[in-house]
């Protein structure tokens, strides 16, 4: 990987997650017949947080500082273990899709946290669930992680999804389609998408990941919806590679290849907020055991 | 000079208690002098372990009276690591005791407590550094016995003696395990000299070797369903001793495992496959159990059953490595499991303290009544939420290296060609990943409701940081789970001694010869040498990782800078927003059983858990109150009904028991002089 897609890799991580956001609003926006708010709000927003002050409560401590700060810079730190289609990633090491799975945990541990620091019961609720959901959602990314281990004999991210993708997809199709589909489960459970969370709601009862920053304003508050922001871009380039398993060999298309797949995948979450309904609370567990069981034929797929 | 100082760590321990004794009762002397024996004695222990991990093993025998065989001390890197730290958390507890068990708080106890104190850390060490069964479990049974007598300190409570009544038989019967063991052996290797045996292939005592050390070890490390004993000592234990208990105490059945059972160059897959099960089930089971527990030291407790499991899990994969004759597995998988075992001592330790000081400040370990302690107790938040982050497996801490390292082992397993590996990896990765959330969810739900918000009592209003004697021994232990975490490289090279030196097989000749199982027939059973271990720093990118965590700390740094920053600027605080809600209290706050609530429901077929519930009727009903409570399942479900029923059969054999110790001495010597008569 050279020097330039290093350099590139870390400006798109910096730059593009917003734009994500703006795609998806737009979609919704087309779906329902309004024009929408500019594409690109989400930037206007952050530089307004950005210039504003903070209120704080009374009752909070560093530990409510620290959510919105560890959950960035975890978040950024995955970033950069992520190969962003073709181009490969800015740092890979045998084992760090353990690291990239395990800085998520970091940063959601300190967003729970700050929840709690507050001590409303809104956000409390809001931090059980984020903490319930996920004891589902990792065995479901790591099982899905499993079957590229086992097709590619390597825990990094770069070699897992690196130049043989293809060839895997005319080996085990069959296996690569479950995990896709678990692995888009779990970016909408883990970015708070529809139908597993409503990021335009307004009942605090029904929220997962807004209740938990209600009480984070200004600079802070920006720092979560920009931690957000790239947390969605990462995952969903995770599993925009996988299902886009096509080396040009030319950086410019490979670049752009890798653009278009994020478009369209915003454009498919967008689609899929505006004709499905939220699920009840209840049911997002048995959607997540469905998305584990959906990676383990995967793996089974492969014990032949 | 190694040996020199192994035993004058072991006298100065050992005698610690009583060098209090000629000083009044009380007086600062006679509770300062056994701390000052307890730390020279640990800095003797220390230095022994580090001679012979940067210099050579020590291996003694000298003649002695007793018989099956010599006084002999074996002291090579796995053991020194283990003595590591066995006094590193001993001398820091005993430290913190000064502080936390004072003698004008806690009356007469003290002295007992340290007495036993001392005696069980010379104990541990003593079993650590014997080459002989005969003292092996010289060593056990001390450590065993003063552990019953420290974790019933506070005998007047009926809730204390029920846990050491508990322990005390759990570890009877672990003993007896490991008496007929050490028989098994003595049978094959003709003497009580610690060597591997020379079994022929498929010999059946290979396997009655295994289920006893299996279970005697088991039962002293608490692994599922062998934990019983395990969450009322703990929780009804002073908290150093705790701490000493679970960082160190039950790892003593993990060395017996390491020790005794990795010292077959070939073992059958089947016994890698069953510690991996049990690894599985005490990590998930452990940590969900004790997501459901409402007292602080109770599921920091259970916590330790988890940690064990993840533990038993880099061991069953390593075992299973080495069946299959891949010893890469086998260094990542055991090289990580021993990591574990030293960061599980030094985060789990730290938590104890922890723990102890929020008992010490607020006199309750109900977590539903405190609150808002990290306002009141600023350092001792600081040093849980560290240790919090350690013990989750999360970066830049220690226990995201040892964890990483088995996953590792599991992914190598999982694209190994041989199916076994590839079940034991494709299962035991997903598994480790919902042990890490769940860990993560028990966590955040501990420093969140206790540390974090605002005081649900008084006593929590009225919490007081702890004094330096308690917040010091913390420190330390930060700063090993710091260092650990940041450059895990400099530790590579310790893991690669201490696995070279338990896994060399005694003599090429004898092994197990294994791998019958027919669903890998093809596998390579040539008995592997010493030298194909290769070193943790080639297989594992520890090197990297450092650099990444410093890069980690330095960026989250400079954030919390710029976030307290932007603290300095905001306007004067004002209460929680709280959606507009205009008068919200302490006590509308999440507690622990409502964060857990969802956790507990999705596993309510194990935990079972009890609701009371009462109903609420009619316009203007009574005050009420909603209660939860999850039992220990198989000690009340399973292990005390079975008891009970062997009880109820065994009446007729109550006429032995006299209550007279002279009695019970002579049936020891009729049993032993029928046993010369019948074995001679």
């Amino acid at each position: 990987m050279s020097i330039v897609d290093v350099a590139l890799h870390v400006l798109v991580t910096l730059v593009a997650p917003p734009l994500l956001l703006g795609v998806i609003n737009k979609t919704k926006a087309a779906f329902a017949g309004r024009v929408g708010p500019p594409l690109l709000q989400a930037y206007f927003d952050l530089a307004r947080l950005f210039r504003k002050g903070s209120v704080f409560s009374a009752t909070t401590t560093w530990v409510f500082r620290a959510g919105p700060i560890v959950a960035l810079v975890a978040a950024a730190f995955a970033a950069m273990i992520v190969p962003y289609g073709a181009r490969g990633a800015a740092l890979s090491f045998a084992g760090d899709m353990i690291l990239f799975a395990y800085l998520f945990a970091l940063g959601r541990f300190f967003t729970v946290a700050a929840a709690l620091d507050t001590g409303s019961a809104f956000e409390g609720m809001g931090g059980a669930r984020e903490a319930t959901f996920s004891v589902l959602a990792e065995p479901a990314l790591f099982l899905g992680m499993m079957v590229l281990v086992r097709l590619t004999g390597s825990s990094s991210l770069a070699t897992m999804l690196g130049g043989g993708l293809g060839g895997l997809w005319a080996r085990s199709g069959a296996s690569l389609v479950m995990v896709v589909a678990s692995l888009l489960v779990v970016l909408l459970v883990e970015c708070s998408r529809i139908p597993f969370d409503d990021p335009n709601t307004h009942l605090e009862l029904t929220m997962i990941h807004e209740v938990m920053v209600l009480d984070h304003s200004g600079p802070l508050f920006g720092a979560v919806l920009y931690g957000a922001a790239i947390k969605l871009f990462v995952l969903g380039a995770l599993v925009v590679r996988l299902a886009l398993p096509i080396d040009t060999g030319v950086a410019v298309y490979d670049w752009g290849l890798f653009a278009a797949g994020m478009l369209g995948l915003a454009v498919a979450i967008g689609v899929t907020e505006s004709v499905m309904a939220r699920l009840r609370m209840r049911q997002i567990p048995s959607l997540l055991v469905g998305a584990c069981l959906l990676s383990a034929f995967g793996i089974v797929l492969l014990a032949r | 000079m190694t040996e020199l100082l192994v035993w004058l760590a072991i006298a100065l321990t050992a005698a610690s208690g009583l060098l209090g004794a000629p000083f009044a009762r009380g007086t600062a002397t006679a509770q300062r002098a056994p701390v000052w024996s307890m730390v020279a004695g640990s800095a003797a222990g220390l230095a022994a372990g580090v001679r012979v991990l940067v210099g050579s093993a020590l291996r003694v025998a000298h003649p002695w009276p007793v018989p099956g065989g010599a006084l002999s001390l074996r002291v090579d890197p796995l053991a020194a690591m283990f003595l590591i730290q066995i006094f590193l958390i001993a001398a820091l507890g005993s430290i913190y005791g000064l502080g936390y068990w004072r003698d004008d708080e806690h009356g007469g106890t003290g002295r007992k407590l340290r007495a036993f104190y001392g005696l069980v850390t010379a104990g541990m060490a003593l079993l650590v550094v014997a080459g002989n069964a005969v003292l092996f479990l010289v060593g056990w049974e001390v450590m065993a016995l003063s552990a019953f007598f420290l974790v019933s300190t506070e005998d007047e409570e009926p809730a204390v003696r029920a846990a050491g009544l508990v322990y005390l038989v759990a570890t009877r019967l672990g003993t007896l395990c490991l008496f007929a063991y050490f028989a098994v052996l003595r049978s094959i290797n003709g003497s009580f000299e610690l060597r591997a045996p020379e079994l022929a292939a498929a010999d059946p005592r290979a396997t009655a070797l295994f289920v006893l050390a299996l279970v005697g070890f088991g039962l002293k490390a608490g692994a599922m369903p062998l934990h019983v004993w395990l969450p009322g000592a703990h929780a009804n234990a002073p908290s150093h001793v705790s701490a000493l208990m679970s960082g160190v105490l039950i790892k003593m059945g993990i060395y017996g495992l390491a020790r005794f059972l990795t010292w077959f160059p070939a073992p059958p897959a089947w016994w890698g496959a069953v510690i991996l099960g049990a690894g599985a089930v005490s990590g998930v089971l452990g940590v969900v159990f004790a997501l459901a527990q409402h007292d602080l030291k109770r599921l920091l407790a259970y916590h330790s059953v988890e940690n064990i499991g993840i533990i038993l899990l880099g061991l069953g994969v390593g075992l299973l490595g080495r069946a299959y004759g891949d010893e890469a597995i086998f260094a990542l998988g055991d090289g990580g499991a021993l990591l574990h075992v030293c960061n599980h001592g030094l985060f789990k330790a730290l938590r104890f303290l922890g723990a102890g000081s929020v008992v010490h400040a607020t006199g309750t370990r109900e977590i539903d009544v405190l609150g808002g302690l990290s306002r009141r107790m600023p350092y001792t938040a600081g040093g849980f939420v560290a240790g919090a982050v350690a013990i989750c497996g999360l970066p830049p801490l220690n226990g995201f290296v040892s964890e990483l390292l088995i996953y590792l082992a599991l992914v190598r397993a999982c694209s190994h060609a041989a199916s076994g590996l590839f079940a034991a990896g494709a299962v035991g990765a997903p598994t480790l990943a919902m042990i890490g959330a769940l860990a993560v969810a028990c966590f955040v739900k501990v420093i969140g409701v206790a540390f974090l918000g605002e005081p649900r009592s008084e006593r929590a209003a009225r919490a007081h940081e702890s004094g330096p004697a308690m917040l010091a021994p913390m420190a330390v232990l930060v700063g090993c789970c710091a260092a650990i975490g940041l450059v895990p490289q400099l530790f590579a090279p310790v893991l690669d001694a201490a696995l070279t030196a338990f896994a060399r097989p005694a003599s090429a000749g004898g092994v197990v010869r294994a791998l019958s199982s027919p669903s890998s027939p093809s596998s390579p059973s040539s008995p592997s040498s010493p030298s194909a271990l290769s070193s943790l720093s080639a297989l594992a990118p520890l090197s990297t990782l450092s650099v990444v965590s410093f890069a980690l700390v330095l960026a989250l740094a400079a954030g919390l800078a710029w976030a307290r920053r932007v603290r300095a600027v905001a306007p004067a605080p004002v209460p929680t927003w709280d959606c507009g809600y205009a008068a919200p209290s302490a006590r509308m706050q999440y507690t622990s059983s409502s964060f857990a609530a969802t956790l507990v429901d999705l596993f309510s077929s194990v935990l079972r858990p009890t609701r009371h519930a009462p109903s609420v009727r009619g316009p203007f009903p009574s005050p009420t109150a909603l209660r939860t409570h999850v039992p220990e399942v198989v000690l009340d479900h399973a292990v005390t009904p079975s008891f009970r029923l062997v009880a109820r059969g065994l009446v007729w054999f109550r006429w032995v028991q006299r209550g007279a110790i002279q009695l019970y001495v002579l049936y020891v010597l009729a049993a032993l002089v029928v046993a010369l008569l019948v074995w001679r």
